[in-house]
């Protein structure tokens, strides 16, 4: 048996979740969301090769999983999914049993992403590719539906004692990182992708609307792997702002200020429709939304030049004006997680083989705070609901703490 | 000159839209404006004997001829302040030379109000100086309208001055056979070559005396001879002299700032009669409860009823110096000596917020910009000083006039308020920024540098002074311009004795009307 927080479905809860928890704070928020802390079996090994238990150290809290938690994402996601699930995703943690070339004990890392290899069934195009996280098959196969570890009902996550993982998901963790960098190895991961992804031309003027963990570390990412000229990130609090520099940002301007920072530093037109917010007509060649918001996503939107690029880093939310695409020809690309194989400089490697690097030469100190025990679950997730606020990047269970 | 005793009543401090009656330490020296010059009871007749009988020129009526092309300029809505009572001396001036102009039978005659880089004026402001019957006749055609700094098409490069200045200016007046400018000179830094030169000027041109630099070293400019920024114009505008004729008109009012029921404030406070205070306690009771956007438009609405005190016309200089010696006869006063503080109340109106919202920059550089500066000699506070200013200061800016102001009170003033710093990081990309210069252009929008004009404006005061001291003023508007705020006198008076000792010498500037201080 083993303790861990459980996702669980309960249709009250849910709407709970998605109606009364905005209007709430603090840890009154958490306790209705549709989480348990629950004794339960440690979950199985698949009965093939490949597979290991890992038993977690540290595990972060994603935006996503807030999001999952909070009603906030889509109902898209419903049908990659197995209930209940052991949430996490963002594990260090050390292999109980052999795995491939890796004995137990080695610390590492994991790829959440389930992908064909994990699943025991034929590798579908994208991932004989190399391009894992667009896998066709992550609802089938050895395994519960489930698009990640952490959203799938028989691997767990790294929010309980302990989970299995296949071994195309394991990366060992070198000495010179200790488990707080390493915790942010995946999120790391996913802002390389992000970064490649975004394919940013030699100088080109790049707007990361949100710093949070994901867009510090896409601003990082950005800035150590692309030629971007300007690099402006969107914080809100004064810890973000001077971590967006410390990053790698050029320029770091207020929420209330995009319009107008953007506005001056590209020399665009500014409109004020009738009823709605503002936007340009001119602006930067890139913008990243990397906090998930319908203002971000409005902003990202309404802020990049004609013929431009919206790189979604974050889960989108429901329901946006997509006027600005259609009518400035925009292209919007999104990133999902992270590929096995990823171009960099003419060669292919892993994003979290990139990321591990930049993990062990990147100003990463500090960015993981106090971690949690499990069950101090509840005052967990509201630092993590206010982490900028708070000064906080990200916000981590601690497996191995009891008090 | 008067100096606070135990039987001085309390005096007026404007504070914006609003005033109020402040008791000064015993021993301030209030300095006021000379008593009001009376007005000349024929303005028709001396507006015609000034066209008739110009200084160090032909008459008027003889330097026009048909098939020629006349230009005429006038002053923009910035002056005078408050605005004149209708009609305008403008209007009564343009009416006259266009009667001249029509009996001498010249067809092609354009009207600009000179506005340099201020905002376009509207219709209804165009018309209320120009009048009715000039503006229904010219503006519809396309023959009266804002001069536009913008349109390169429409503005020629005449040269560069000795000093390497680049002179260029409205395309139509410098082609003109005749340019007639038509000026009203409230204070001595206006007229003379600062007419044409910089009124119908582009950026490229204004750039080499609007800055910093020659602001710190305009000592004051309210002084012509000891101001670097006029010696600069007096380089271009006779550089235009070169060019184009300039037949140079300029009046001068008395101080008759405010009409019934607000006549107390042209009055002394110790001459007020009975009737006076009662409308002193109605109008502070009415302001105290009046929402702070009627009050504006209580203030913006006052129609000055000056009277004209003098009229010349013709060549620029000897018209110029018959203007500033009326300008000064009104409003000169002689003080004796610096002091450790000067007080100035700052009113509701300065040339750039007409008929909008003055908002901080403005209220600074209404303060340390044009009151501070009103001396010749030397300025009026000593040198590390302090400097107590009244005004609410409000966080609040027009959208629609001062856009680039809000970008240049968050952004610029946000990294520093060094005018030498912020004029070498950021003028140009506001000088130079489309969507400012498309709004300039197209709607009422003070062109994009104008903000920065205005911090340099203030530029010889932080100089010059130790501190800069609020009294009711926001505390967060006030911070971002790097000043400090006071609820009251007493608790401005504290916070700069470390600079100015526990008991210094005070003057209080006592404004509107203006005064000039000759300081000895």
């Amino acid at each position: 048996m083993m303790l861990a927080l459980e996702l669980y479905r309960s249709l009250p809860r849910y709407v709970a979740s998605k109606v009364v928890t905005k209007r709430l704070s603090g840890v009154s928020a958490g306790a209705l969301t549709p989480l348990r802390l629950v004794n339960k079996d440690e979950p199985r090994v698949p009965r093939v090769p490949g597979w290991a238990r890992v038993r977690p150290r540290l595990s972060g809290i994603c935006g996503s999983d807030l999001g999952a938690l909070y009603g906030g994402t889509s109902r898209y996601f419903s049908a990659l999914v197995s209930m209940p699930f052991v949430p996490g995703h963002e594990v260090v943690g050390d292999l109980v049993d052999d795995c491939g070339d890796l004995p137990a004990g080695t610390r590492v890392v994991i790829d959440p992403v389930l992908t064909c290899a994990a699943r025991g069934v034929e590798s579908c195009e994208s991932c004989a590719a190399g391009r894992t996280n667009r896998c066709d098959r992550v609802t089938v196969g050895h395994v519960s539906p489930g698009l990640q570890t952490g959203y799938c009902a028989d691997t767990g996550g790294g929010w309980g004692g302990q989970l299995v993982a296949h071994s195309s998901q394991l990366h060992p963790v070198p000495d010179t990182l200790d488990d707080r960098q390493a915790v942010l190895v995946e999120p790391l991961a996913c802002a390389v992708h992000t970064a490649l992804r975004a394919q940013v031309p030699e100088g080109a003027s790049v707007l990361v609307v949100g710093s949070g963990a994901v867009g510090l570390l896409t601003t990082l990412a950005l800035r150590q792997l692309t030629p971007a000229g300007s690099l402006t990130v969107v914080a809100k609090h004064p810890a973000q702002r001077e971590l967006a520099r410390r990053f790698g940002a050029s320029d770091v301007l207020a929420p209330s200020d995009v319009i107008g920072g953007v506005r001056r530093t590209t020399r665009a037109m500014r409109l004020d429709p009738e009823h709605d917010s503002p936007y340009l007509l001119g602006g930067v060649d890139i913008t990243v939304d990397a906090a998930g918001s319908a203002h971000s996503l409005a902003t990202a939107l309404r802020t990049v030049r004609a013929g431009g690029k919206v790189v979604l880093s974050a889960m989108p939310p429901a329901g946006t004006d997509l006027s600005p695409v259609w009518f400035r020809e925009l292209e919007v690309v999104g990133t999902y997680a992270s590929a096995r194989e990823e171009q960099l400089d003419g060669t292919t490697r892993s994003a979290f083989d990139i990321a591990m690097e930049l993990a062990g030469s990147a100003p990463l100190t500090g960015l993981v705070g106090d971690a949690y025990p499990l069950h101090r679950w509840r005052e967990a997730l509201d630092h993590a609901s206010s982490a900028g606020r708070l000064g906080t990047v990200k916000v981590a269970f601690d497996l191995r703490s009891k008090s | 000159m008067l100096e606070v005793d135990e039987r001085t009543p309390p005096l007026v401090v404007h504070e914006g839209d609003s005033f109020r009656l402040e008791e000064f330490p015993l021993g301030t020296r209030v300095v006021y404006s000379p008593e009001m010059t009376p007005g000349i009871p024929d303005v028709e007749g001396a507006i015609r004997d000034a066209l008739l009988k110009p200084v160090d020129d032909d008459p008027l009526p003889s330097q026009l001829f048909p098939g020629m092309r006349l230009t005429i300029a006038f002053d923009d809505i910035s002056l005078p302040l408050p605005q004149m009572r209708a009609p305008d001396i403008r209007q009564r001036v343009l009416e006259q030379v266009l009667e001249m102009a029509a009996a001498a039978g010249v067809d092609d005659v354009e009207l600009i109000s000179a506005n340099a880089l201020h905002r376009r004026l509207t219709e209804a402001e165009l018309k209320h100086i120009v009048g009715e019957r000039v503006f229904r006749s010219f503006f519809r055609d396309g023959k009266l309208y804002n001069f536009d700094a913008e349109d390169k098409e429409n503005v020629k490069h005449l040269g560069q001055t000795e000093k390497g200045e680049d002179v260029e200016i409205s395309k139509r007046a410098a082609e003109s056979d005749l340019l007639v400018y038509v000026n009203v000179n409230i204070v001595p830094m206006d007229g003379g070559h600062k007419s044409v030169a910089i009124g119908l000027a582009s950026y490229n041109s204004l750039r080499h005396h609007h800055n910093s630099h020659t602001m710190v070293h305009s000592r004051s400019f309210m002084d012509k001879d000891h101001s670097a920024m006029h010696s600069s114009a007096w380089r271009m505008g006779r550089l235009v002299g070169e060019h184009v004729k300039v037949f140079q008109i300029e009046t001068t009012l008395n101080s008759h700032s405010f009409p019934k029921p607000y006549d107390f404030l042209n009055r002394r406070e110790w001459e007020w009669s009975i009737r006076d205070q009662g409308k002193v306690l109605a109008a502070r009771r009415g302001l105290a409860v009046a929402p702070p956007a009627m009050r504006r438009k209580i203030f913006q609405g006052v129609r000055a009823p000056y009277a004209l005190t003098g009229i010349n016309a013709g060549a620029v200089e000897p018209v110029h110096d018959r203007t500033l010696d009326r300008v000064f006869r009104q409003q000169a006063t002689e003080v004796d000596g610096q002091s450790d503080v000067l007080v100035l109340g700052v009113p509701f109106i300065c040339p750039y917020n007409v008929n909008s919202v003055m908002n901080p920059i403005l209220a600074a550089c209404m303060g340390l910009g044009y009151m501070f500066n009103s001396y010749r000699g030397k300025p009026l506070v000593r040198k590390d000083g302090a400097v107590l200013l009244y005004h609410p200061v409000p966080y609040e800016f027009n959208q629609l006039h001062h856009p680039s102001y809000v970008d240049f009170f968050e952004e610029v003033l946000a990294e520093s308020t060094d005018p030498a710093t912020i004029e070498a990081k950021y003028e140009e990309q506001y000088a130079t920024d489309p969507w400012y210069i498309h709004l300039y252009r197209t709607s009422h929008a003070y062109h994009g540098v104008h903000p920065f004009y205005m911090w340099y404006w203030i530029a010889h005061a932080l100089d010059h002074v130790g501190e800069v001291v609020w009294i009711g003023g926001d505390r967060r508007a006030v911070r971002r311009m790097g000043h400090r705020s006071a609820s009251t006198l007493p608790d401005a008076l504290e916070m700069v004795s470390d600079t100015v000792g526990s008991s210094p010498s005070i003057t209080y500037m006592h404004h509107p009307p203006m005064t000039m201080a000759d300081v000895r």
